[in-house]
């Protein structure tokens, strides 16, 4: 029997009489990885704020080490070999990637209080260097995608020498490579004796690491119980609350219909070389990449808003000029952009006037909105995507992670443009909900709407597009149909040599 | 430290943004050099520098503080209000140290309270520092009664610090100003404190949830923010034998202006003593200059403002290219 290492006993929460947790009693071993898993909004990320002090509970307490656990400052819980990676990223875009990683425990030199530099890089690419990581410690993190950001926040919460890690959602924004080099690493601390507690809507991490999962449903904890592959379809049932056999809904009827965009030559400076490729109405384009290889710039420069040294664009066969993102709205092109947070979400505003931000043209009259009309979209979106809230008054800063993702893809779908690109549309939304973005975007693609994905989740890929592009170091290096795709070959045209 | 390797911010890259803001002074140098006959004469270089220096103390106090996500608009009464104590200690006649120390308080002081006041009570700072400037200030002009308090009693054993030069040649306040600057460069870049100031204005949560203690470092910059406001203040009375109730009167425009121009950002995260000071200079300058070429003070103000949009605007048209 494993010795237990962090034990919750009836912990209790609940915003402004919202009831968020109820009577959670969860213990953690050392030496195994624990899923926390559940729906968005279930809970998850406010019980692991309530383990580590970011929020307090209303009743309930936290065993740690046999003691009881009272966090005033998140120093303390590195100084007692508590780990995080908080599922929303908490570093500073003005310090370097090694300043960020080693905030507040610089090395020092003799003289205490002055920084050693040198060291601090140097320890940094270390840290990396076990991720098979390549970026640079010096560069500045505002510089980094959001998977190099992830790759950070892993490197930085690695470096504490941790007893307990936690981390929530480490890789909703990763592709595959890292993702396995990270489970390595999990691998090698569960043999450390390191307690792991690991929050992912990806069902196949789960046969990967986890020795353990535990659900919660609405606040509640379903169950615990150790993990085998046989009972995944059960945690499903338990998670969402009925049977969810297919991870993809039936594809509907509908036909590739006439060239809607057409991409041709398209360069930018040291980062996209020649790239053309066409999209078809009635048509679902994936494009897979590894880290770094230029498919969010890619699209961005299609939309844009990344600098193009040239290329043309052509929409219905005509050639248009996009200069900014206003104009590629103009030309009937929508983006959904991978960074919710920093680009993607008006935080301090409502669920309602965030998913209504880009298209009020829709329910306008003579200036006046139509808030009647207007309400029954919102309450559409919110209903079909099951975007757990209060109402749709709720700030966006409140609601979970996945939430938040499910009003940016609302967002879009309600702007009712005719070329929709998705950077990463289902980060961090749970299986269920998933399904019923699968459902939306079919139904898009039947009316006729063209749909280009960027996506590092290789099932959903495969599953969902029509047709693949394979993006490796800022070229296309590859183009296949449905029927031909496998994820070997997809991986192979990914890391060769170009 | 090199010239050279003033302006490299990491291995091999130079802050171009540094060496704008360098190159602008220099050609406002040349400027003034070419269309005025004294500029470049040592006395008025001196002059320049002798008037500059002290507002370049708060401006490097400023810095700290914008760097941090905040802002200081009490620095100008704060200096009033610690030259005013040295005046009145002088006045009763206690010696020169003991009225510098109970001076210096008085900027630590009030310090301490916009710490407290933006820490503990969580006012922003814009708002706690507005009402510390407006307290301090009325209060000087209560204890003053509105009229100056002369601080010629103790004669030169205080008026050096202002009037003296070193050597005979270089004025002491120039001196003061150069040793300030560099002991600040230091603990900016080189100590765990400098770092964990960027860190805060940078992402404050982030910093909290790394571990960093957000408030003590914030109150403590507050504190660096009053104390060097005082050094100013009493090099300010010094300089005049009098505490005047007007003194430090628009110094937080100065001081603001000179840290953006030099390359800080309001929004925090961003920015460095180098520049500041050079910030300082391009203002200071400006106004030498304008007076020699016989532009009234009034146009100053103008020209002053056209230049921090200048600016402004460069470093942004440098952001775009460079991201582009
Ligand atoms: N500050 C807050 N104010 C009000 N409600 C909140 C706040 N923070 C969280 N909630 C609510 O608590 C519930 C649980 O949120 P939590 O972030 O724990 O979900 P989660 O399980 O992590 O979901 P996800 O998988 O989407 O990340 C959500 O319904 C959310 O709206
Ligand atoms: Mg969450």
């Amino acid at each position: 029997m494993k010795e237990v290492l962090l034990k919750t006993i009836n912990i209790n929460k609940s915003f402004s009489g919202n009831i968020v947790l109820k009577d959670i009693n969860l213990e953690i071993k050392k030496g195994e990885v624990h899923a926390l898993m559940g729906e968005n909004g279930a809970g998850k990320s406010t019980l692991v704020k309530i383990i580590t002090g970011v929020l307090g509970p209303n009743t309930g307490e936290v065993i740690y080490n046999k003691e009881q656990l009272n966090i005033n400052h998140p120093k303390e819980l590195y100084d007692l070999g508590i780990g995080i990676v908080f599922q929303e990223f908490n570093l500073m875009p003005d310090l370097t990637v090694a300043q960020n990683i080693f905030i507040g425990r610089e090395p020092q030199l003799k003289i205490k209080g002055f920084l050693n530099d040198k060291k601090t890089n140097a320890l940094a690419e270390d840290i990396l260097k076990e991720l098979e990581c390549t970026i640079d410690p010096e560069r500045k993190v505002s510089d980094l995608s959001v998977a190099e950001q992830q790759m950070v926040e892993i490197a930085k919460s690695l470096s504490y020498n941790c007893n307990l890690l936690i981390m929530d959602e480490p890789t909703a924004a990763l592709t595959e490579n890292e993702i396995s080099v990270l489970f390595n690493i999990i691998r090698k601390l569960r043999n450390k004796n390191v307690a792991v507690v690991y929050i992912s809507h990806r069902m196949s991490d789960l046969d990967a690491i986890v020795d353990t999962v535990s659900v919660l449903r609405d606040g509640n904890l379903i169950s615990t119980r150790s993990y085998t592959p046989e009972i995944k379809n059960q945690i499903i049932y338990e998670m969402v609350g009925r049977d969810l056999t297919q991870q993809f809904p039936p594809k509907p009827d509908y036909k590739k219909g006439e060239l809607s965009l057409e991409i041709e030559n398209l360069n930018s400076k040291n980062r996209l070389y020649n790239i053309s490729f066409k999209a078809y109405k009635g048509e679902i384009l994936g494009i897979v990449g590894l880290m770094g290889a230029g498919r969010t710039e890619m699209v961005k420069a299609v939309f844009g808003a990344y600098k193009r040294n040239s290329g043309i664009i052509k929409v219905d066969g005509k050639a248009v000029d996009i200069k900014n993102p206003r104009s590629a709205i103009k030309a009937g092109i929508g983006y959904l952009t991978e960074d919710r947070k920093k680009d993607g979400l008006m935080l301090g505003l409502s669920i309602r006037e965030n998913i209504l931000s880009a298209s009020y043209q829709h329910f306008t009259q003579l200036g006046f909105v139509n808030d009647k009309k207007a309400g029954e979209n919102v309450n559409e979106y919110i209903r079909r995507m099951s975007i757990k809230t209060y109402g749709s008054k709720q700030l966006a800063k409140t609601l979970s992670g996945g939430n938040q993702q499910k009003v940016m893809v609302a967002k879009w779908l309600s702007t009712k443009v005719k070329i929709l690109i998705f950077d990463e549309p289902t980060r961090g939304i749970d299986v269920k909900s998933k399904y019923e973005i699968y459902e939306l975007m079919y139904e898009l693609v039947q009316n006729g709407v063209t749909i280009i994905m960027i996506s590092s989740e290789m099932p959903e890929i495969l599953g969902m597009s029509d047709r693949i592009l394979v993006m490796n170091d800022g070229r296309i290096t590859g183009d296949f149909s449905k029927e031909e795709a496998t994820q070997e070959k997809l991986m192979k045209c990914e890391m060769m040599e170009v | 430290m090199t010239i050279h390797n003033l302006f490299k911010t990491k291995k091999a890259k130079p802050n171009m943004q540094l060496l704008f803001t360098f190159v602008g002074l220099i050609l406002l140098m040349l400027f003034f050099s070419i269309n005025t006959s004294n500029f470049l004469s040592q006395k008025n270089l001196l002059n320049v520098a002798l008037q500059t220096s002290v507002a370049v103390l708060v401006a490097l106090a400023e810095t700290y503080v914008i760097i941090t996500g905040g802002i200081d608009l009490s620095i100008g009464s704060m200096a009033a209000g610690s030259g005013m104590v040295v005046a009145i200690a002088i006045n009763h006649g206690m010696s020169i140290p003991v009225a510098i120390i109970l001076g210096l308080l008085t900027g630590i002081l009030s310090g301490a309270f916009n710490g407290f006041v933006i820490t503990v009570l969580g006012i922003v700072p814009f708002i706690a520092t507005l009402g510390t400037n407006s307290i301090m200030r009325g209060l000087i002009y209560v204890i003053l009664n509105g009229i100056p308090l002369s601080a010629s009693s103790a004669g030169e054993a205080f008026t050096w610090i202002g009037q003296g030069k070193l050597c005979g040649w270089l004025p002491y306040p120039v001196l003061f100003m150069f040793i300030i600057a560099i002991i600040a460069t230091i603990i900016l870049v080189k100590t765990k404190f400098g770092r964990i100031i960027f860190a805060i204005g940078s992402n404050e949560n982030a910093a909290f949830l790394s571990g960093i203690n957000v408030n003590i470092n914030k109150f403590s910059v507050y504190v660096f923010c009053g104390l060097l406001s005082s050094i100013a203040g009493i090099i300010l009375t010094s300089r005049v034998a009098s505490a005047s109730p007007t003194a430090g009167e628009g110094y937080e425009t100065f001081a603001i202006a000179a840290a953006v121009i030099g390359g800080a950002s309001l929004s925090g995260g961003k920015g460095n003593m180098i520049g500041t000071i050079i910030g300082a200079f391009i203002i200071g300058i400006m106004n030498n200059g304008l007076n020699l070429i016989g532009l009234s003070s009034f146009w100053q103000q103008v020209a002053v403002g056209c230049v921090i949009i200048l600016a402004v605007f460069l470093d942004v048209i440098r952001v775009k290219l460079k991201n582009n």
